[in-house]
């Protein structure tokens, strides 16, 4: 292969074969230095920003948020007309509908849920959509729910296993968009087309059959994507020729995933290293300069600011928000040693101040303590004045990643264009231990909810019979929950594929099955109070177990004690073995997170008394945090702690998430930067996977609450990504509040 | 049961994160005891010698140990305070030597009320930054506000600079009782004449520890002074010229 657009690039691997990693390999220049070199907004970047504010204005005050529904077109790649913020002011152009912020149905998911949101919203979905998907059209949603087991369902109701993408977009795909710019769709189309060819065999068994029928829907979908681009007058069936294009290209490539799919998570991948090469070719040839890289750069940003979902009211409540996780993965290292760290890196986080802080896109720094000392420092600078990153361990995941993975989601990490996951929510393993107590006896309701196992009898709890219990439930709860994630994923396939995020894939890639778990530091806790205390049982008229009565104290998970941080590596540990005893749907690869995203309060809300003291309804601790309060020993205690769950048992990802007051991160600026880097250094050198850094003080946040208007922007990092604080209901706003603020007095 | 106190101490808690009490990220070790009845005291309940619970210096050594990789890229270390850590020499004199062989960097939060013994001489030896909180300048409202006068702590001061240890001198700003200008004066003149100060610090007053008194149920005599204010700091910092 070869084109024009090309001129200036050293060849290499990837003019042979479809292979960005090498391009970029061959092409990058590694960014030693500082922000100096950093340029503010233009006029046009300005006048563009102040409309787009002006259209968040009008969203608020919608009705619900929500400023406008197209319930009529249903929403594929191309299938709405162009639309603009202010055509003469935009550098880089594409909506998901007609007009910004114009929300769009996408059925194929599930009609119910489009309807429920329509109507939630006061608008009506046309009576021929919905004619089409009740009576003539499958959806997704129905088909999961005419496979599900009478147990499954029953471990769904009762919310031992929760948050299951069956009545929404699995998400958590990334699609390669660097593909689009630097081959052109019709390179890309053509390797599709090879591989048919291959997949042109002797036996039509059904997996070669599923195959080809995928590869053909992905060939339609690039299709699709060039008359998506033609509505804005560009034609992407070649590569593009300058940086403006670039970003230009792979804005596309995403915009349509975003028409086609409303997933749970829709990341953008590793793009900004893979950009600055065009932009270092137009600087060199002078035909771009700094003000105008940065410019192209807020002005994507914008477009990715703009990402909008129709969800429902609840969706919104368990989520907080309608976050997209536009997550782009920012850094980290090469196998070679060099930084991939670029200009570019610090031009897409300097949209944080350019054009404030916001929730999206989800900026995530993949951190080696081996990153340059400027780009270390200007991150912690951000994060002291945005508190809108997270920070994720390079040096862990680049070992079985290699350097050319991005995060989708929140910590989900896989190799871009080669590996997919199948999204799984979360098993609530402080329930599973209350139903270990109760023979699966549901806590609040009474109800017999798995098979009938012998409850625990006794008055005081004895931690070995508790355990074996426990082990026993866990095993139960495994095989429910991947029965469940198999028809789901099964059905996804079936009727909602992700064509063109897969046709952005290769044609052999890995998949996994992200499994998660909720409750981890109360089920840890828990047991630890049973192992050092004396747990007394109370029990109702019926048997059933609803409170305990703690007599002295026991160790707690987050103050780096290993008496119960032992606990907490055995309980993830032998879940996951529990979950590979299965057969998995396409032979994926368990994996497990431990990340609640900020649904922490609501499996809260729906489990009962636990064994270490935490009340029937109270919050759990967010993904791998410790309960609200339980850390006595400062910070650091808490990243050790949490750096001892191994990776290897959790490869989906261990969310922290930590917040601090700025006076107590350091005195001065410099000090605050000092430490915060030293910090995210020490916590990475442990091992730990993923941190979240918020600085603020609570006062600001109770200000916030009650003065909303005076904090549009007020961003807080929450789980694996970050919302505008005062879009949170106010229960999730005190839960933010009550949580540990890093202090001192 | 007796503990030798060379290898036992009386902790009060520890934080693992400190960033105020020295240079960098700092382990904090606070100690249980105070001799001094300080009246705006914000940890009232390191008072007491007969509370807090004995940890063993292994134990420590252990636990400190475990902060390396956060403490030593950011210039950091240990720094022990309180209560009073120098009631407990014997202890600091073998946890410092320890550290030193760690290679990592030691201080002490101190009043310097104390008398310079053998064993005070002895820490000093091992010990790379002393935070020294002078409680007030003038003997007698220094006796007024503390319980004891300033001559020991002014003392001590001295000694540091005669033996060439660095200091960071403290004052803790009460509207009304350290904040006058007189005083501050006086304070800054004091200073002069010390050779290893490093940085003056003005530590603003607030009624956050209150608490801590009332769940002791111990009357708080300063109920009625206000917090000092950025503002008051900036008045002080300028008369000190800082």
């Amino acid at each position: 292969m070869d084109f024009k657009e090309w001129e200036g690039f050293e060849k290499g691997e990837w003019k042979r074969q479809i292979n960005v990693r090498d391009f970029i390999q061959k092409n990058y220049t590694p960014y030693e230095g500082d922000s100096s070199f950093l340029k503010g907004t233009t006029e046009k970047t300005k006048n563009l920003w102040n409309k787009v504010l002006e259209l968040y204005e009008k969203e608020k005050q919608s009705n619900g948020g929500v400023l406008d529904i197209d319930t009529k077109t249903i929403s594929t790649i191309a299938s709405h007309e162009a639309g603009y913020i202010d055509k003469n002011l935009e550098e880089i152009v594409g909506l998901q509908t007609d007009a910004p912020l114009k929300r769009a149905i996408m059925p194929f998911g599930g009609i119910r849920i489009v309807e429920k949101s329509c109507e939630a919203y006061g608008k009506k979905v046309d009576p021929e959509v919905s004619k089409i998907f009740h009576t003539i059209r499958k959806t997704h949603n129905d088909g999961v729910f005419s496979v599900y087991t009478p147990d499954i369902r029953a471990a769904r109701s009762s919310h031992l296993i929760t948050g299951l993408p069956d009545g929404y977009g699995r998400g958590r795909i990334i699609g390669d968009y660097r593909r689009i710019a630097l081959y052109g769709v019709d390179v890309l189309i053509q390797e599709k087309q090879e591989e048919l060819e291959i997949l042109n065999v002797d036996d039509l068994t059904e997996e070669v059959i599923r195959e080809r029928e995928e590869i053909f829907e992905q060939i339609k979908a690039l299709e699709q994507l060039k008359v998506m681009a033609e509505k804005y007058g560009f034609d992407i069936s070649i590569p593009a020729s300058n940086a403006k294009q670039a970003v230009q290209w792979l804005y596309f490539g995403y915009l349509g995933a975003i028409k086609d799919q409303n997933g749970a998570a829709m990341s953008l991948g590793r793009t900004s290293t893979f950009l600055d090469i065009y932009i270092e070719r137009d600087i060199k040839n002078g035909v771009l300069t700094e003000e105008q890289a940065q410019e192209i750069i807020d002005h994507f940003v914008m477009k990715l600011r703009l990402v909008r979902f129709l969800r429902t009211p609840e969706y919104n409540e368990l989520f907080s928000g309608d976050p997209v996780w536009v997550t782009e993965s920012i850094g980290g290292m090469s196998v070679d040693g060099r930084t991939l760290v670029t200009k570019n890196s610090f031009r897409i986080l300097h949209t944080l101040e350019n054009l404030g802080p916001a929730p999206e896109p989800n900026l995530t720094v993949l951190w080696s303590t081996r990153l340059p000392d400027g780009f270390k420092r200007y991150t912690a600078q951000l994060s002291i004045k945005t508190s809108s990153i997270q920070y994720e361990n390079d040096d862990v995941m680049r070992a079985t990643l290699g350097d050319d993975y991005g995060i989708a989601c929140c910590v989900s990490p896989m190799k871009i264009g080669k590996q997919m996951q199948f999204f799984g929510a979360r098993a609530n393993l402080a329930k599973t231990l209350l139903y270990a107590i109760n023979g699966g006896r549901d806590e609040l309701t009474g109800k017999q909810v798995t098979p009938k196992f012998e409850p625990i009898k006794s008055e005081y709890l004895s931690y070995d019979e508790v355990m074996e219990k426990f082990d026993q439930m866990m095993d139960y709860v495994a095989k429910i929950y991947i029965k469940a994630l198999n028809a789901i994923h099964y059905m996804h396939d079936k009727y909602s594929y992700e064509a063109i995020e897969m046709a952005l894939h290769d044609k052999d890639i890995i998949r996994t099955m992200a499994c998660g778990i909720a409750g981890l530091s109360v089920v840890t806790d828990s047991l630890s109070a049973i192992k050092y205390t004396k747990v007394r049982v109370i029990r109702d008229e019926t048997g059933l177990a609803v409170e305990y009565e703690i007599d002295g104290d026991f160790p707690k998970f987050g103050n780096d004690d290993d008496r119960v941080d032992k606990i907490a590596v055995e309980v993830v540990r032998k879940f996951l073995n529990k979950l590979k005893k299965h057969q998995t749907y396409r032979n994926s690869k368990q994996t497990l997170s431990i990340l609640t995203i900020t649904s922490n309060v609501v499996y809260g809300k729906a489990t009962g008394n636990t064994p270490d003291g935490r009340k029937a309804g109270e919050p759990f601790g967010p993904g791998a945090n410790p309960l609200h309060g339980r850390d006595t020993n400062g910070a650091l205690a808490v990243m050790n702690s949490i750096a001892k769950l191994p990776f290897e048992d959790s490869e989906d990802g261990i969310s922290y998430t930590f917040s601090i007051t700025p006076e107590t991160l350091g005195q001065d600026e410099q000090t605050k930067i000092n430490n915060l880097v030293s910090m995210l250094d020490g916590f990475f050198a442990q091992t730990g996977h993923h941190i979240n850094v918020n600085v603020f003080n609570r006062s600001l946040l109770q200000d916030a609450m009650d003065h909303p208007e005076k904090y549009p922007q007020l961003t807080i990092r929450v789980s694996g990504y970050a919302v505008n604080f005062t879009k949170l209901t106010r229960e999730q706003q005190l839960d933010v509040i009550n949580r540990t603020i890093h202090e001192k007095m | 049961m007796s503990k030798d106190l060379k290898f036992y101490a009386k902790v009060h808690s520890v934080e693992s994160f400190g960033t105020v009490d020295g240079p960098g990220i700092r382990f904090v070790l606070f100690l249980q005891g105070c001799h001094l009845n300080c009246k705006y005291c914000h940890n009232r309940d390191t008072w007491d010698i007969n509370t807090g619970e004995y940890k063993s210096l292994e134990e420590i050594i252990a636990k400190i140990k475990k902060y390396k990789n956060y403490i030593m890229p950011s210039g950091g270390g240990v720094t022990v305070t309180g209560g009073e850590p120098l009631l407990q020499v014997k202890f600091l004199i073998e946890l410092f030597k320890r550290l030193k062989k760690e290679g990592i960097s030691t201080c002490i939060d101190t009043s310097g009320m104390v008398n310079i013994t053998k064993d005070i001489k002895e820490v000093l030896k091992y010990t790379d930054l002393v935070l020294l909180d002078i409680k007030h300048i003038d003997p007698q409202k220094c006796k007024d506000l503390v319980g004891v006068s300033n001559e020991k702590e002014l003392e001590f001061a001295r000694y540091l600079s005669d033996n060439n240890i660095k200091m960071w001198i403290r004052q803790v700003l009460v509207p009304g009782y350290t904040d006058s200008e007189e005083d501050l004066l006086k304070l800054k003149d004091f200073i002069k004449t010390l050779k290893t100060v490093d940085k003056v610090q003005i530590l603003p007053y607030h009624s956050m520890g209150k608490y801590k008194w009332k769940k002791l149920n111990v009357n708080y005599e300063l109920e009625n002074v206000r917090d000092a204010t950025q503002d008051d700091v900036d008045k002080a910092k300028k008369i000190l010229e800082i």
